[in-house]
């Protein structure tokens, strides 16, 4: 299989997954031709009828995915960008979450919604959000963020065949920016654990998507400079992790939380809360968190969404401080 | 609206005495049910939201007794009804509404949420419109799984308002998904009158996505039933979806909690006289088969029936604390 784009990792799984399971089938926006970003390029010709254009109707592809989820069949949703979900943030919170729960487990939905989300591509204030708090505050559904190829893989395939909602996040700047050898790279195949990525003694960053790889950069060059890192891949939000996060948070005493979506409310301060009540006897310095601004929305222009953007150098240099604490 | 003056009368073919006993039966034992439910309510039994059926009955029993055991039925929060109609045992109904663990769900679901597996009767959803993208979702996987099943779905005028309506009768539409759009339209979405709600008559809406689509007198058990039944014979015959719009007319409040600022009394004792009980009685008396004795038996007998759903539900165990935690997510 060798060298993989993301977006090779996951058009080959979704061939794979709708291969083996008949009950699978892809319903989105323009999936048919491919999708925007190629995700289901020449599914809809291998997989006759299985592959189902839909209208710009975000509610109703999430609401149709839970229908057929439970008549039994394994619904593959597409939202064509993170930005347009919150019209079915409904279906997903108000309905998907709690049919298990509501039911006392006499029915359940084995249903993905995949989507592309994050910044960095110019695509301003509706092509750049990070949606993931929203979701992860919903006990319920699943809410999965890989940052590597083979990770994508084996959590994409797990997400499909898992019995529950599940939310798929793809970061799109890294869709074809990150390759990996799938055959021989490490891969998680259980929703629900995170992967301490990189090792180091001096403090531990906690990041998904994008902000994993910047924060794996930053590592690289703090280790030149005398300062060792930990960095873990949170690969599933939520449920998370909290055995791993915990693991890695005392193994260091300090904690760098970084990502791109807004600071306030955003998913760091769950992860700093988690720490500060079950670690708080670890810790040598206060939680440090990189994230996107408090403002609305990512600027267009590109000078304004770098500013935006956490990156390697800004997460470096918070590092630097936190080390030096 | 179709009044009693011009209501239709006597008991067209099809309509065997067996079929009028059993729909008579059932709207007296719903209104019955949702009185006591009332009275429940008052008493403390039942807490929270409580939003009663009586006066929808024929809607309930004239669509839903139409229906075979493979169809599905997806419902708006007033569903008390239908899931009496669908065949739900009506003693775990009303420990539901008692919180019990006797109940559809265990209790965690309550008078709106009534959710049963057994009966394909999928909710009681109190997200007004959130539910129609699911009928589509249903009938799509029944679709492409070649069953020979329905999806009914059931929503209020007030639904009609919602994006959701439009999306899901599109898609219904454009991909001819078996799914029969049931809407009792009773007037008011809360308290709002239906002209402020909608721009047009309910019914044209749906016949501008490209589906049959007619109106029927909701008051009139018979005429709902072969509405549907026409409806149906159109739906698994592969052509799509169909829409029926049934006018009625809620006697209670909008809840228990309503004070009904926005009608008068008049109205409601004015529309009380177009009653379906009331009518479908006077047409199987008309045509001798309905006498004072075994009225007055089947009123008994649903008192008795009734009675028994609060003391089964009121002896039904309170659900265990410790079960909080269950099935958040399936393992």
């Amino acid at each position: 299989m060798a060298e993989m784009t993301v977006i090779e990792a996951i058009r080959s799984t979704l061939a794979e997954e709708l291969t083996s399971d008949d009950r699978t089938f892809i319903l989105g926006e323009d999936v048919e031709a491919g999708g925007v970003f190629r995700a289901t390029e020449g599914l809809a010709a291998r997989f006759p009828g299985r592959v189902i254009d839909s209208p710009l109707a975000e509610s109703s592809i999430i609401g149709i995915s839970i229908g057929a989820a439970h008549y039994g069949m394994r619904p593959i949703a597409e939202i064509q960008f993170a930005d347009f979900i919150h019209a079915g943030f409904d279906q997903l919170c108000s309905e998907a979450s709690r049919w298990s729960y509501r039911t006392k487990g006499d029915s359940w939905l084995p249903m993905v919604v995949r989507t592309p989300w994050g910044g960095g591509v110019h695509g301003g204030q509706h092509h750049s959000q990070s949606i993931e708090a929203y979701y992860c505050h919903m006990p319920g559904i699943k809410v999965v963020a890989p940052s590597f190829p083979a990770d994508y893989r084996s959590l994409l395939r797990a997400a499909i065949e898992d019995p529950n909602p599940v939310l798929f996040l793809e970061h799109k700047r890294t869709y074809r920016l990150i390759k990996q050898d799938v055959d021989d790279a490490p891969a998680e195949t259980r929703l629900g654990r995170s992967r301490i990525t990189r090792r180091g003694n001096d403090l531990t960053i906690y990041a998904y998507g994008l902000m994993l790889h910047e924060s794996l950069a930053a590592a690289d060059t703090l280790a030149g400079e005398g300062i060792d890192c930990t960095v873990v891949d949170l690969l599933t939000l939520n449920p998370l992790d909290k055995e791993t996060v915990l693991e890695a948070a005392k193994m260091t005493g300090k904690v760098l939380i970084v990502h791109e979506d807004t600071l306030t409310g955003g998913f760091g301060g769950e992860l700093a809360a988690l720490i500060a009540e079950h670690a708080f006897e670890y810790l040598d310095a206060p939680i440090r968190r990189v994230a996107g601004p408090d403002i609305p929305a990512m600027p267009f222009h590109h000078a304004m969404e770098g500013f935006f953007m956490p990156n390697r150098d800004k997460i470096a240099a918070a590092a630097r401080d936190l080390a030096a604490y | 609206m179709t009044t009693q003056a011009t209501a239709p009368t006597g008991i067209p073919e099809g309509f065997t005495p067996d079929l009028l006993d059993y729909m008579l039966h059932q709207m007296l034992f719903m209104r019955r049910f949702e009185e006591r439910t009332g009275e429940m309510y008052t008493k403390g039994k039942i807490r929270g939201f409580l939003h009663l059926y009586i006066g929808e009955e024929a809607c309930a029993v004239g669509s839903i007794s139409a229906l075979q055991p493979q169809d599905g039925l997806i419902t708006h929060y007033r569903e008390h009804g239908h899931a009496i109609a669908r065949g739900i045992d009506p003693k775990r109904i009303m420990a539901e509404l008692f919180g019990r663990e006797g109940g559809t769900s265990r209790g965690r679901g309550g008078s709106m949420h009534i959710f049963d597996k057994e009966r394909r009767m999928f909710g009681g959803h109190a997200i007004v419109g959130g539910h129609m993208p699911v009928a589509v979702g249903l009938a799509l996987a029944d679709k492409k799984l070649g069953k020979d099943a329905v999806t009914m779905c059931v929503f209020g005028d007030g639904g009609v308002a919602e994006g959701e309506f439009h999306e899901a009768l599109n898609l219904s539409s454009l991909w001819k998904t078996p799914v029969l759009w049931f809407c009792e339209n009773n007037g008011y979405g809360m308290g709002l009158p239906l002209e402020k709600s909608i721009a047009n008559d309910i019914y044209k809406l749906a016949e501008a996505y490209r589906m049959p689509s007619i109106r029927v007198d909701g008051m009139d058990v018979i005429g709902v039933r072969q509405a549907t039944d026409e409806a149906l014979k159109h739906i698994r015959a592969g052509n799509g979806p169909y829409f029926i719009e049934a006018m009625t007319y809620r006697y209670r409040g909008h809840s228990m909690a309503d004070a009904e600022l926005y009608r008068t009394k008049e109205e409601v004792t004015e529309m009380r006289k177009n009653d379906a009980i009331e009518r479908l009685k006077q047409r199987m008396t008309g045509a001798g088969l309905l006498d004072d004795a075994k009225w007055d038996a089947l009123v008994e007998r649903v008192e008795r029936e009734v009675a028994e759903c609060i003391d089964w539900a009121d002896a039904s165990p309170q659900p265990q604390i410790s079960t909080l935690f269950d099935d958040v997510y399936r393992e």
